[in-house]
C-alpha cells in the first residue's frame, strides 16, 4: 500500500501566508485554547499521557509523564523551555513550523504552559536560523498585539503567558536540554550531571520543562480533538505522527508528516520519489547523524518507529533520513561525521573531547593510506571508551554512528591501506 | 573603560530584552548579538562593555564568546560566505563549491579576500539538508546551490 501523508502538525503548511495571524485564525489556529481553559491543568496532562505523545527531538521520551515530573505548584516561578536548536545533521523539521505555522507553536505553548503551570516560555533557536527567528518573532508580536498572549490569554482567560525567543550562538551541544538551559543562563553550553532519580529540569534553580518544537506543536490537536484522534495513527507503542525529513540524492528531498510505522523503503520511494539520476541506494542514516547506519539490505527491513528501529540495531532519533548513494566512500562519510563531532564536542568530558579527536586523526591517517587493521581496532576500542562514560549522550552517539560504519563497511577501510 | 558603546537604539533594545528574563545573566547571548549586529564582530573592547553591563568579568565574556562559533572575534569583511560541509551537503556537492570559491575568490576556509570584501567559512550542519548543498551569505540561506548560482551571487556582491 502506498504511503499516506498525514496532516496534523503540517495541516496548514501549504496554505498561502499560513504564517500570518489572519490566515492562521481562519484555518483553525487557537481553537484549542477555549477547550484547554475549560479543563483543569492536570486533565490536559492526562490527555497528553493517554495520547502517547513522544518527544520529537530525538530521544522519544513520553511527553505527558515528563510534564508530571514538575513539582506541585507553589509560589516559585516555573518555566516552559522549547527546544528549537535543531542542530543534528539530517534534521530540518522544526524550521518548517517556524516558517509555515508559527502560530501553531504559540498555541501549543499556551496549552502546555497552562498544563504545567508556567507563565514564561523561552524558545531557544539555533543562531543560524536568523530568518526563521525573525518570522517567529513577527508571529509572537502579532499574538501579543491581538491579546492572544500577554496578561490575559485570548483577552479573556486570567492567565499570563509571555513568550521570548532566545537566539543561540552556533553550538550543536546546546540541543541537549541541560546544555540549552546553561546557555540561556549565560554560560557555556555544558550539559549538566543528571540526578539519579527522574526529575524536572531547573532554570535558575526553578522548575522547568524542556520540550521540542514539534512535540509542543502536536499538543493543540490532542487537546482539541482528544487523545483518540492521535492514537488512531501510528503504532501501539508509538502513536501519532512525526515530521520525517529526507535528504541526499532522492528526487523529492524534504519534510513529510507520516504516521509512525511506515516502511522506510516505501517512504523513500513513494514520498521521496526514489533515487535521482539512476543512482543506487547504498545506505541510510535513519534519524539524524547519531543513529547507527543501515545498509541497503537493512533499509528493506526498516520501519519508521522507535521499537522497530531498535530491533534492527538502530534508532529513530529525529526521523531525519540521510540517504547515501552507491559510489560514496564510507571512509569519507565516517571522516565527515567525526569531523563534525570533533568540532562540536563541548570539551567538558575527557573521553568525548579526546576520543573524538583521536578517531578523527585515525580516520584521516587511514584516508592518507597509512592505516592498518590495528587502527580499526583502535577506533572500536576508543568508541568503547567513550560510550556511557560521559555526562551526556553525545559520546554514545559518536560511538553508535562511527562503530556501525566501521563494522558494516570494514572492507572499505581495509581497501585504503591495502592499495 | 573601553571605547565600545551601543547605539542609542541598541541600548533601548538591550533594556527591552533584559526585562524578559529573571536574571541579567541571560542577556549574555542577546548582548553579544547586539554587539555583532552593530559592529560586524565582537572586539575585546565590546567584551569589556558587555562584562560591565552584566556584572561579569571580561574573561567570563571571552570564554563565553569563544565557545559559540557564530561570534566573529575579528573583522570579517562585508560578505560572509558560510558553506555547509556536513554529510548531506558533502554528498550533494559541497566540495565542488569549496573549490569554486577558492578558484574565484582565492580564499580558503577562515580566510578573507585581499580587498576585505569576502570572508569564507566552512561550517558544520546548518539544518538545510533538504536543500543541500547550501551556503549562507550574511546569515541569509541559499539552498540547492550550484556553481552557476554561486557565481551569480558572488557577481552581485562585487
Amino acid at each position: 500500500m502506498a504511503v499516506e501523508l498525514v496532516k496534523i502538525v503540517s495541516k496548514n503548511f501549504d496554505i498561502p501566508d499560513s504564517h500570518k495571524l489572519e490566515v492562521a485564525l481562519k484555518n483553525g489556529r487557537y481553537e484549542s485554547i477555549d477547550k484547554a481553559f475549560s479543563m483543569q491543568p492536570d486533565e490536559i496532562t492526562e490527555e497528553v499521557c493517554k495520547s502517547g505523545l513522544r518527544g520529537k527531538g530525538g530521544g522519544g521520551a513520553a511527553c505527558g509523564p515528563k510534564w508530571k515530573l514538575m513539582p506541585p505548584i507553589d509560589e516559585r516561578p516555573r518555566y516552559l523551555i522549547v527546544n528549537g536548536d535543531e542542530s543534528e545533521p539530517g534534521t530540518f523539521k522544526d524550521r518548517q513550523i517556524f516558517q509555515y505555522d508559527p502560530h501553531l507553536l504559540i498555541e501549543g505553548i499556551i496549552c502546555s504552559s497552562y498544563a504545567i503551570g508556567a507563565h514564561d516560555a523561552y524558545i531557544y533557536i539555533r543562531g543560524e536560523y536568523k530568518w526563521f527567528i525573525d518570522r517567529l518573532n513577527e508571529a509572537i508580536d502579532e499574538a501579543y498585539e491581538a491579546g492572544i498572549i500577554g496578561e490575559k490569554v485570548m483577552n479573556k482567560y486570567d492567565y499570563r503567558i509571555d513568550i521570548t525567543v532566545h537566539r543561540g550562538g552556533g553550538a550543536y551541544i546546546c540541543g541537549e536540554k541541560s546544555a540549552l538551559i546553561e546557555s540561556i543562563e549565560g554560560k557555556r553550553g555544558h550539559p549538566r550531571l543528571k540526578p539519579h532519580g527522574k526529575e524536572c529540569e531547573w532554570f535558575y534553580g526553578m522548575p522547568a520543562t524542556v520540550n521540542n518544537v514539534e512535540t509542543i506543536s502536536s499538543v493543540p490537536n490532542i487537546v482539541l480533538n482528544g487523545y483518540e484522534s492521535y492514537t488512531k495513527w501510528g503504532t501501539e507503542r508509538a502513536p501519532g505522527t512525526m515530521l520525517f525529513a529526507m535528504s541526499g540524492p532522492v528526487k523529492n528531498p524534504g519534510v513529510y508528516e507520516l504516521q509512525y510505522g511506515e516502511k522506510m523503503l516505501d517512504v523513500i520511494n513513494d514520498i521521496g520519489g526514489g533515487m535521482r539520476d539512476g543512482l543506487k541506494l547504498k545506505a541510510v542514516i535513519p534519524g539524524g547523524a547519531s543513529c547507527p547506519i543501515l545498509t541497503a539490505e537493512e533499509v528493506e527491513k526498516a520501519q519508521l518507529d522507535y521499537e522497530s528501529m531498535w530491533d534492527i540495531g538502530s534508532t529513530l532519533g529525529t526521523g531525519g533520513m540521510m540517504i547515501i548513494p552507491e559510489g560514496t566512500s564510507m571512509v569519507e562519510v565516517a571522516k565527515n561525521l567525526i569531523e563534525f563531532y570533533h568540532h562540536e564536542s563541548c570539551g567538558q568530558c575527557t573521553p568525548c573531547r579526546e576520543g573524538t579527536g583521536w578517531i578523527d586523526k585515525t580516520i584521516k591517517k587511514i584516508l592518507e593510506g597509512n592505516g592498518s587493521d590495528a587502527d580499526l581496532d583502535t577506533i572500536i576500542d576508543v568508541c568503547g571508551t567513550m560510550n556511557g562514560k560521559t555526562i551526556c549522550v553525545f559520546a554514545p552517539a559518536v560511538k553508535d554512528i562511527i562503530q556501525s560504519i566501521v563494522e558494516k563497511y570494514r572492507h572499505e577501510f581495509v581497501e585504503y591501506f591495502k592499495n | 573603560m573601553g571605547k565600545f558603546k551601543y547605539t542609542e537604539e541598541n541600548e533601548k533594545e538591550f533594556q527591552r530584552i533584559a526585562k524578559k528574563y529573571p536574571k541579567i545573566d541571560a542577556m549574555m547571548l542577546p548582548a553579544l548579538w547586539l554587539v555583532q549586529e552593530q559592529e560586524g564582530w565582537v572586539s575585546p573592547d565590546a567584551m569589556v562593555f558587555v562584562a560591565d553591563k552584566l556584572g561579569k568579568t571580561p574573561i567570563q565574556v571571552y570564554e563565553f564568546a569563544t565557545f559559540y562559533t557564530m561570534f566573529n572575534l575579528k573583522p570579517i569583511g562585508t560578505y560572509h560566505i558560510e558553506l555547509c560541509k556536513t554529510l548531506s551537503c558533502m554528498v550533494m556537492g559541497a566540495p565542488e563549491l569549496k573549490k569554486f570559491i577558492k578558484d574565484t575568490l582565492g580564499i580558503g576556509p577562515g580566510e578573507t579576500s585581499a580587498d576585505g570584501k569576502f570572508h569564507f567559512s566552512e561550517v558544520e550542519c546548518q539544518g538545510a539538508c533538504g536543500g543541500a548543498p547550501m551556503i549562507a551569505l550574511n546569515n541569509q540561506y541559499h539552498e540547492n546551490m550550484s556553481i552557476e548560482k554561486l557565481e551569480k551571487i558572488i557577481k552581485e556582491c562585487k
